[in-house]
């Protein structure tokens, strides 16, 4: 597939302060990308960076071929959606989606053409000649998409786009983001903080943190075989263990010997170990590989999340049996379930999930909860 | 309680409000050397203020220099207001400052201080002698920072990527200002206007020393003729000019009622 975006080495700061440092990043064309970090990771600043309101202080911005560095916001072809839609309050619906038309003096009757069929993809067919202000947040995000692609772009940036809309319609406007995107064949290079937003609508996750990218891949990668302690705990819940590497598909770690998948490593490497927490069999205590004692259990819904205290490291296991609190069992671990990591400058930053409890859960995302209460 | 208070504030109006009704009154009054009695309804002294070719010029004078400044004002302090908005708090803070200074200097010392200025500057450039141009300069210099006063908090209020979703859209930077920015503001601009307006038709004391004799504002010239013996024409005049003024407050006002109107619902 061809290259439509590629940035290469770019660095920038602020007030002396980095925000990129070293980036370089290749987005094929058609492809939905999605940019993923915690807030100050430097996302969005790489997507302004493409939409030409930042100029890097290095490296440059290539859009195909063409080096586009110093070409104004005005001048790409290539649209964003604000994280507030920023939509033009003294026009109307219509007027809103026909404002980019108007700017290039295309003719009424293609205008009216366009905004037609803008409005009916997004589902906002009648909505004409409402004032924006009366509409909800829901349909403002529709108008401010119908807007951006009624330019026809290349490229469409998003920049948080659900993040002010509630769980519900969320979960909707995920389903058609992704639909338009595909009927439409243009590359979308969306933002977010939820990782569960990137992993469900993604070609390809960009995984980053203190401006620089930690791993590129398709969903399946990032969360099956994260490349270091920072992505396997960004993305998910996972155990992650100190290990060593004895030899190639052989891993020690709490003393035991277990089979993997990993090769590749110096003999007695120490690596960091990930074990995802539904990929733990709780046998019973004389069959498992290590033994431990339940400290707690959550009803989850669909499973139950229990912590598991093993030699003093807490484990995270979900399951779907109930297994009391004291109570001892065996876990087991199959060896493609275990994923082994090269050392990194996260690794020892997460420990065990010895600080859980039931409200620090609730706590995990304030973020999103401020985004969705605005 | 309540009664006293009302009572208060019948006496503080009536207070503050007495002496204009009293003008009113007498400049429908025909009497002439003794104001103090009545004696029939008339129009006279509209007729004769409009028949005084001294007032008329003054009136012309001080309706031009009103309009000149209050459109350079204007465009002086909407882009003034922009250029202050834009940068970092430090300097913003310091500019505003600087700009309200202006507004709480005394008129006088302002007064004086372009009166000194035209005159150095008269020697060099005979276009600095008091007159037309002498006074719509310090008139703008006056009005600008009431412009920029009423439209920084409307920049504030407006979503920063307003002007970042126009570019995007296509627009030059200067499209982007005049299709999205300038209507977002226009509340601003225009209460803005109209008040560099009424400051302007207002001002004696800047009026007074930046005015030569080829070019006098009506403040000016009613200060002069009230030396001489005081003709009801002047009671006249003032009802004409305080009627004006409060015409262009109500009109601001309701200006701004709308504008806050608008805005609770679009909050909605």
């Amino acid at each position: 597939m061809k290259d439509i975006i590629t940035l290469k080495d770019i660095a920038v700061s602020f007030d002396g302060e980095t925000i990129l440092d070293g980036l370089d990043l290749s987005i094929h064309d058609g492809e939905f990308v999605t940019l993923l970090g915690p807030s100050g990771c430097g996302k969005t600043t790489t997507l302004r960076i493409i939409g030409g309101f930042i100029t890097p202080d290095r490296g440059d911005v290539f859009f195909g071929d063409q080096r586009v560095n110093k070409v104004p916001p005005h001048k790409r072809r290539v649209n964003t959606i604000f994280q507030r839609y920023a939509l033009f309050p003294h026009l109307n619906v219509y007027e809103n989606v026909a404002f980019g038309m108007r700017v290039q003096k295309k003719s009424k009757a293609e205008i009216a053409e366009t905004v037609e069929k803008m409005l009916a993809l997004v589902n906002l067919k009648g909505f004409e000649k409402r004032a924006v202000s009366t509409l909800s947040g829901g349909q403002q995000q529709r108008v401010a998409i119908a807007r951006a692609l009624a330019n026809n772009p290349r490229v469409l940036l998003l920049d948080e786009p659900l993040a002010a809309l509630d769980l519900k319609l969320r979960k909707d406007m995920q389903v058609e983001l992704k639909n338009i995107q595909k009927s439409l064949g243009i590359t979308f290079v969306y933002v977010t903080h939820d990782q569960e937003e990137a992993l469900s609508m993604s070609d390809t996750v960009v995984v980053m943190d203190g401006g620089r990218i930690q791993q590129i891949g398709t969903p399946t990668d990032i969360y099956n075989e994260p490349q270091n302690a920072f992505v396997a705990d960004f993305i998910g819940e996972s155990n992650i263990l100190d290990g060593i590497m004895r030899e190639d598909y052989l891993v020690e770690f709490f003393g035991k010997t277990f089979r993997c998948v990993d090769c590749g490593f110096g003999k007695d490497e120490p690596v960091d170990v990930v074990v995802r927490p539904e990929d733990i069999d709780i046998v019973e205590p004389e069959k498992g590989d290590l033994i431990g004692r339940v400290t707690n259990i959550t009803f989850k819904g669909v499973h139950y999340e229990i912590i598991v205290d093993v030699k003093g490291f807490k484990w995270m296991i979900q399951t779907t049996d109930f297994h009391a609190v004291d109570s001892v069992i065996g876990i087991m671990i199959d060896p493609q379930e275990i994923q082994v990591m090269k050392k990194s400058e996260y690794s020892g930053m997460y420990g065990d999930y010895s600080s859980f409890s039931e409200e620090f859960d609730e706590l995990a995302d304030p973020e999103a909860e401020n985004g969705a209460a605005q | 309680m309540k009664t006293l208070s009302k009572i208060y504030n019948i006496i503080i109006f009536a207070i503050l409000y007495f002496p204009i009704v009293m003008v009113i009154v007498f400049s429908f009054n025909s009497a002439r050397y003794t104001p103090m009695e009545w004696k029939d309804f008339s129009f006279q002294w509209y007729e004769l203020l409009f028949q005084n070719e001294e007032i008329l010029s003054a009136l012309s004078v001080t309706l031009e220099v009103a309009l000149i400044s209050t459109l350079a004002a204007t465009l002086l302090g909407t882009t003034a207001a922009i250029g202050i908005h834009a940068m970092n708090k430090k300097l913003r803070s310091a500019m505003l400052t600087i700009n309200h200074f202006p507004m709480v200097n005394p008129e006088i010392v302002t007064g004086v201080a372009f009166m000194l200025l035209f005159v150095a500057l008269a020697v060099v450039l005979p276009l600095f002698k008091p007159g037309f141009f002498t006074l719509c300069i310090a008139h703008i210099t006056f009005c600008t920072p009431y412009v920029v006063l009423q439209i920084m908090p409307k920049l504030r209020q407006m979503d920063r990527h307003l002007f970042e979703a126009a570019l995007d859209l296509g627009c030059t930077p200067f499209r982007a200002f005049v299709k999205v920015m300038v209507p977002e503001i226009l509340p601003g601009i225009l209460t803005g206007a109209l008040m560099a307006f009424t400051m302007s038709l207002d001002d004696f004391a800047i009026s007074y020393f930046t005015s030569g004799s080829s070019a006098q504002t009506l403040s000016v010239t009613i200060y002069s003729m009230v030396k001489r013996p005081v003709t009801p024409e002047i009671y006249a005049l003032s009802t004409l000019m305080f009627g004006t003024v409060l015409v262009l407050l109500v009109l601001a006002n309701i200006g701004q009622i709308r504008d806050i109107a608008s805005r609770k619902k679009r909050a909605r």
